[in-house]
């Protein structure tokens, strides 16, 4: 369904109503989220880089792909550039993130057990637990779903690429002349719609595998509940002394990369740049929000306390005053 | 009480502002127009610092509201009643409030709202701010204070 400035209005407001109504909604917490949710383990010793993942996701999302209307609507201030990769030769780039290959393979050259190895491995959104895109998103279009997901609307999405700002591995991409903003102000805001790896979370409605995954030749992924996948990275770990990445990042994805080397030598080897993310340790980017969150319960009470402590010494000035004074 | 009047109301447009000021920035126009350019500015182009101002305005705020709340019931309600306007005002801050904490809510681990729902509280918790700018600023503009005497009969 593609949202235009009356549905989408119409929409709000139905949305309005039925939350009012009935559909506050359950968190997922109420439920035993972390059973619920799936996480995905890449063992970068298989990859032979062969690509077969990259191509399978290009024709498993090949419908939502954007398709701009062209030509781009001139968008102010002069600042503002228009993001383009549908033409033909930039549609077909492999070797990076855009808005059209949500997924790539990665090189490292590095040493393991003395000898020169290259090791490959696909990289594409880590899927956050706490997804700072997902929370950060000033339009709701990034969301995270209960099986750890997260994905961008981009019927929603006006392309702002706060999301691509906020993400430690700045993994959104956008294309301009696309999107709910054409409808809006296309002059004056938005700039497209940004797009990423939604770990086809329409197969996996439907109980199938990813696509990256199901063409896998190597078996590099395997996918499951974050708890297993966990449990099983860290025995490999232990077993065949891997080091596991993705695990604790960003106070923890849904993604875990298993290297025979540690990951400072991987940073170290991969080519980085826009569209080809890092391997650095990531800190938790909403530790902030979840400590001052706790700090909102006290606020009401200290306020209290102090209306109470005000009005107590009224009261007893009050009370010390002779009657005619009060 | 005057002096504490003048204190409360201070902090109260201060923490208004500066939440008015770092939640419009949570949108990507600081940037965009050259807002974030001006020296001494350059932090509104920042989303976590913006962020992590909004919390602590968000904290001041809901101990500012709770302490104003209380000390209008015990002991202002009797010689003081709320204008229009400020009954308007409470409606609508009540509204962002009750908005933001979803929000905050939301932003939680492990805690996932439906999309339709998270697109209600974000455009309700910016709708109703607007909202409120106006009437503050017709507030402002026709003179409205939030307290009016009593009339007292016999």
């Amino acid at each position: 369904m593609s949202l235009t400035r009356r549905n989408f209005l119409k929409t709000g407001l139905a949305t309005a109503c039925a939350a009012c109504a009935t559909q506050v909604p359950l968190p997922a917490s109420a439920a035993p989220k972390s059973d619920r949710e799936l996480a995905t383990l890449i063992d970068m010793r298989k990859c032979i880089g062969c690509e077969a993942c990259v191509d399978a996701c290009r024709e498993a999302n090949e419908l939502k792909v954007p398709e701009p209307r062209k030509p781009f609507p001139k968008m102010y201030p002069p600042r503002v550039k228009a993001e383009d990769w549908s033409e033909p030769d930039r549609r077909a780039v492999q070797d990076r993130l855009t808005p059209y290959n949500w997924t790539f393979i990665q090189e490292a050259t590095v040493t393991v057990n003395g000898e020169e190895t290259t090791l490959t491995f696909p990289r594409r959104c880590m899927h956050c637990q706490n997804p700072p895109c997902a929370d950060l998103c000033p339009w709701g279009a990034a969301r995270k779903l209960k099986n750890g997901i997260t994905l961008i609307h981009s019927d929603i999405c006006l392309g702002g690429s706060k999301c691509k700002s906020v993400c430690p591995w700045d993994i959104p991409q956008r294309q301009t002349g696309v999107g709910l903003y054409l409808d809006l102000l296309p002059a004056l805001a938005g700039n497209g719609v940004m797009y990423k790896c939604d770990r086809c979370y329409q197969r996996i409605e439907q109980g199938e595998l990813p696509a990256c995954i199901e063409a896998c030749p190597e078996d590099v992924q395997t996918i499951g509940p974050r708890e297993e996948i966990v449990a099983e990275a860290h025995r490999l770990a232990k077993e065949e002394n891997l080091y596991i990445y993705g695990e604790t990042e960003n106070g923890g994805t849904n993604t875990l990369y298993l290297s025979p080397v540690p990951f400072d030598q991987i940073e170290a080897a991969i080519e980085k740049g826009p569209g080809r993310p890092h391997m650095e340790p990531v800190e938790n980017q909403m530790a902030h929000a979840d400590n001052l969150a706790k700090a909102m319960l006290i606020a009401p009470l200290a306020g209290l306390a102090a209306a109470v402590g005000r009005v107590y010494k009224t009261v007893k000035n009050a009370e010390g005053r002779p009657e005619e004074d009060r | 009480m005057k002096a504490e009047n003048a204190l409360v109301k201070s902090a109260y447009m201060l923490v208004l502002f500066v939440m008015g000021l770092t939640g419009f920035a949570q949108m990507p126009i600081f940037g965009r127009y050259y807002i974030a350019d001006i020296p001494g500015l350059g932090w509104l182009d920042r989303y976590y610092v913006t962020h992590t101002i909004h919390y602590w305005g968000a904290i001041v705020l809901l101990a500012l509201v709770v302490y104003c709340a209380v000390v209008y019931g015990a002991l202002l309600r009797r010689r003081y009643r709320l204008t229009v306007t400020a009954q308007v005002r409470i409606v609508l801050l009540a509204a962002i409030v009750v908005t933001g904490i979803f929000r905050v809510v939301k932003n939680l681990p492990d805690i996932v709202f439906s999309p339709g729902f998270t697109m209600f509280i974000d455009i309700a918790h910016l709708g109703f701010m607007m909202l409120y700018i106006l009437a503050a600023a017709g507030a402002l503009i026709f003179g409205s204070r939030w307290l009016k005497q009593s009339v007292r009969l016999g």
